[in-house]
């Protein structure tokens, strides 16, 4: 039996998504893409083009909730669908985005380089609890109007999972478009299969930038799946409440479903963000604390009511080393996450706020993700009797060890960590060198990036990913990308 | 036939497969002709070899390597009246008596070593837990054991496993048997401290500890 996790009742949802959808009316919505108010206009919203605001009837939103699909798959790159948006399905994908990195030597943040996003990509493909690749971090290296596509070519050139990404300019996202189609064999065969999912941000309160309201429009356009990362800052910029912050939440959904589905109606989207309290004596954004935790399961909560695939930001850290506010804060909301039924959990690796990734972190949390999974496949009945026969030929004698039983059942009915956790006696744990997790993290990030093989990429794929990035890069003044660490 | 009920015999072992199937084969390698000094070397050494070796690497837990011990015991079992009528010998490594200490009821540690030792071909006499220092040193005196292994779980019963090489050393007897400690609480220091030949941290350095004093 699959645990379930449960923050709201039937009314309360019911009364969130009601304010919502009233807060859509009143005081609308303020989109500073003109495409997007022309299709709200058209639509029925009564749109005040000079302010950028529109008011959207709830008909119009009720419809945009019908014609979102309530399920969809992303696909590896070899076809087979492996990231499923729907139902309860539960995955994990690494935090995007980061700016930082923290050093594998120094334990110091750092401004990432091409070399350490390529480990970061070969890791994830190492790790069979992390469910898809994500735009991870930022690098350096190359002129800052690329980073967004350069991370996406990377990534390409070594990864077989699925991807979590997203454009920060409106040209870009053309670009890491071409690079996906490149790679999928077509727009046809990406809108069919899409290998990867754009994240788009509205600004609380109830705003949409220009820049990730077009990426929105076009990912609808060319059916290639959008997640919404909706953001409010529980104190900040949305009510202190929980519940508040939900309803600003749900209201920010409502309105980019909608815009989704009115630029192409059964276009996929994800109900997701990254909400959090507002810590009123730091003035920051916590992602560890446990009413962000509650804030983010709620929405989650109400996305599952409404029939949509579900997204939180969560697995993460505040801390700025990895030490144990970093593990009791991952662990304790991917657990809260997974019980919760999200189906895309971003957040491994990622730390100190949503500002820097970490390799080591990324390994430890694969072992939370894999208790986690555990976790959710609940308490089974695998034999009737349950235990009955099995005791009684057993009688007194305690060598269950050899028993065929023990062999079928362990490793289902255990989670089986790497050596990541130490499970050994003290003295086993002394003669391996008295290491910490940290320490042992290390030594997993080395075994792993060892064993890793290249996927198989064919060389002009190879050099067609290359000139789409090159393009750009000498646009803004790079001549020559950062070579391949294998080049 | 004869060549390929060996490797039969050892994949049987390897895989785990249901609890009789390896003295089974073993059984019909006999009836097919095959020599029991050739079943053991041929069939079941390299299985228990390739079992270890998995369970080094990480891939087999601790259920393959007590379930392929038994499966091995169980044909040895059948094997043994068979070299007697040949009047052939298998090559033991030697003789080792295991148990817990005076005061100490813990089983699981002790008898894994002892599996493993048995299944390492090593002869092997379990005295079981709670056992008196003068019991060890009986047992060790009449079967001229080469190796003695004292196990405790508990800081209050380790104490026990000094009184037990007091008295071997009272017997006359301790420079004639190598005693290894080992539990949850046995330290190397711990084990200098009271005069044992060696500690051991788990099963499979039990087996290479012993292996290393007999050598």
């Amino acid at each position: 039996m699959r645990p379930h996790l449960k923050f709201l009742s039937d009314d309360i949802i019911n009364q969130i998504t009601n304010e919502g959808l009233a807060l859509l009316m009143d005081p609308g919505v303020r989109v500073e893409n003109a495409e997007a108010l022309d299709l709200l206009a058209n639509a029925g919203a009564d749109v005040d083009f000079e302010s950028q605001v529109a008011h959207i009837p709830e008909d119009i939103v009720r419809t945009a909730l019908e014609t979102a699909p309530s399920e969809f798959y992303l696909y590896d790159l070899d076809g087979e669908p492996v990231v499923h948006y729907g139902a309860d399905s539960v995955q994990f994908t690494p935090g995007s985005g980061a700016l930082k990195i923290l050093d594998s030597e120094t334990q110091e943040q750092r401004a990432p380089v091409t070399d350490d996003l390529v480990k970061f990509v070969k890791l994830v493909e190492m790790l069979p609890q992390v469910d898809a690749q994500s735009t991870a971090f930022v690098c350096s290296d190359v002129p800052k109007e690329i980073g967004d596509l350069y991370r996406l070519y990377l990534a390409l050139n070594y990864m077989r999972k699925p991807i979590v990404t997203g454009a920060f300019r409106k040209d870009t996202w053309w670009t890491m478009k071409d690079m996906l189609a490149a790679v999928a064999g077509g727009e046809e065969a990406l809108a069919e299969r899409p290998t990867a999912i754009f994240d788009v941000c509205p600004s609380p309160p109830l705003m949409w930038s220009d820049l990730t309201c077009q990426n929105m429009i076009d990912c609808a356009r060319h059916s290639i799946p959008s997640e919404l990362i909706s953001m409010p800052m529980a104190g900040a910029t949305a009510p202190v409440t929980i519940a508040g912050a939900v309803v600003q939440h749900t209201a920010e959904c409502m309105s980019g479903v909608t815009i989704c589905q009115l630029a192409a109606e059964g276009a996929p989207i994800v109900w997701g963000g990254s909400p959090a309290i507002f810590d009123m004596r730091e003035g920051t954004t916590p992602m560890g604390a446990v009413g962000t935790w509650m804030i983010d399961v709620s929405c989650a909560e109400v996305g599952k009511a409404l029939g949509l695939p579900t997204h939180v930001y969560l697995g993460m850290s505040d801390a700025k080393v990895v030490d144990a506010q970093c593990g009791l804060e991952s662990a304790g909301s991917a657990q809260i996450a997974a019980l919760a039924g999200v189906n895309m959990v971003s957040g491994a690796g990622m730390m100190d706020f949503e500002s820097c990734q970490s390799c080591e972190k990324l390994v430890i949390d694969a072992e939370i993700i894999g208790m986690a999974n555990r976790l959710i496949a609940g308490v089974e009945v695998r034999d009737e009797p349950i235990a009955l026969e099995l005791m009684r030929k057993m009688g007194h004698r305690g060598d269950y060890l050899g028993q065929l039983h023990t062999l079928k059942w362990f490793r289902e009915e255990q989670y089986i960590p790497s050596e990541v956790i130490d499970r050994g006696s003290l003295e086993a744990w002394k003669k391996k060198g008295r290491k910490t997790t940290w320490e042992r993290a290390q030594d997993r990030v080395v075994a792993l990036l060892d064993t890793y093989e290249s996927p198989p990429i064919a060389d002009d794929l190879r050099s067609e990913l290359r000139a789409l990035t090159l393009k750009p890069a000498q646009t803004f003044g790079m001549d020559e990308l950062p070579p391949l660490p294998e080049d | 036939m004869p060549k390929d009920i060996l490797t039969e015999i050892t994949r049987s072992l390897v895989e785990c497969e249901a609890p009789d199937s390896v003295a089974e084969l073993s059984q019909k390698a006999l009836e097919h002709g095959e020599e029991p000094l050739a079943i053991i070397n041929q069939g079941l050494v390299p299985g228990m070899e390739i079992v270890g070796e998995k369970f080094q690497t990480g891939e087999y837990f601790l259920p393959q390597m007590v379930i392929a011990a038994n499966a091995m015991q169980q044909a040895m079992g059948l094997l043994q009246p068979e070299l007697l009528a040949r009047q052939q010998n298998v090559e033991v490594p030697g003789v080792f008596v295991i148990g817990s200490v005076k005061g100490d009821i813990h089983e699981i540690g002790k008898s894994l070593v002892a599996t493993m030792m048995l299944a390492s071909g090593f002869r092997v006499y379990d005295l079981g837990v709670d056992v008196a220092p003068e019991t060890f040193v009986e047992k060790v005196q009449e079967l001229d054991a080469d190796l003695l292994g004292l196990s405790a779980l508990l800081t209050t019963t380790m104490a026990a496993q000094e009184d037990v090489l007091e008295a071997l050393q009272e017997a006359g007897i301790r420079d004639r048997v190598k005693v290894m400690v080992g539990g949850a609480p046995v330290t190397e220091e711990w084990a200098e401290s009271i005069g044992a030949d060696g500690y051991a941290e788990d099963v499979v350095s039990a087996v290479e500890l012993a292996k290393h004093l007999l050598s």
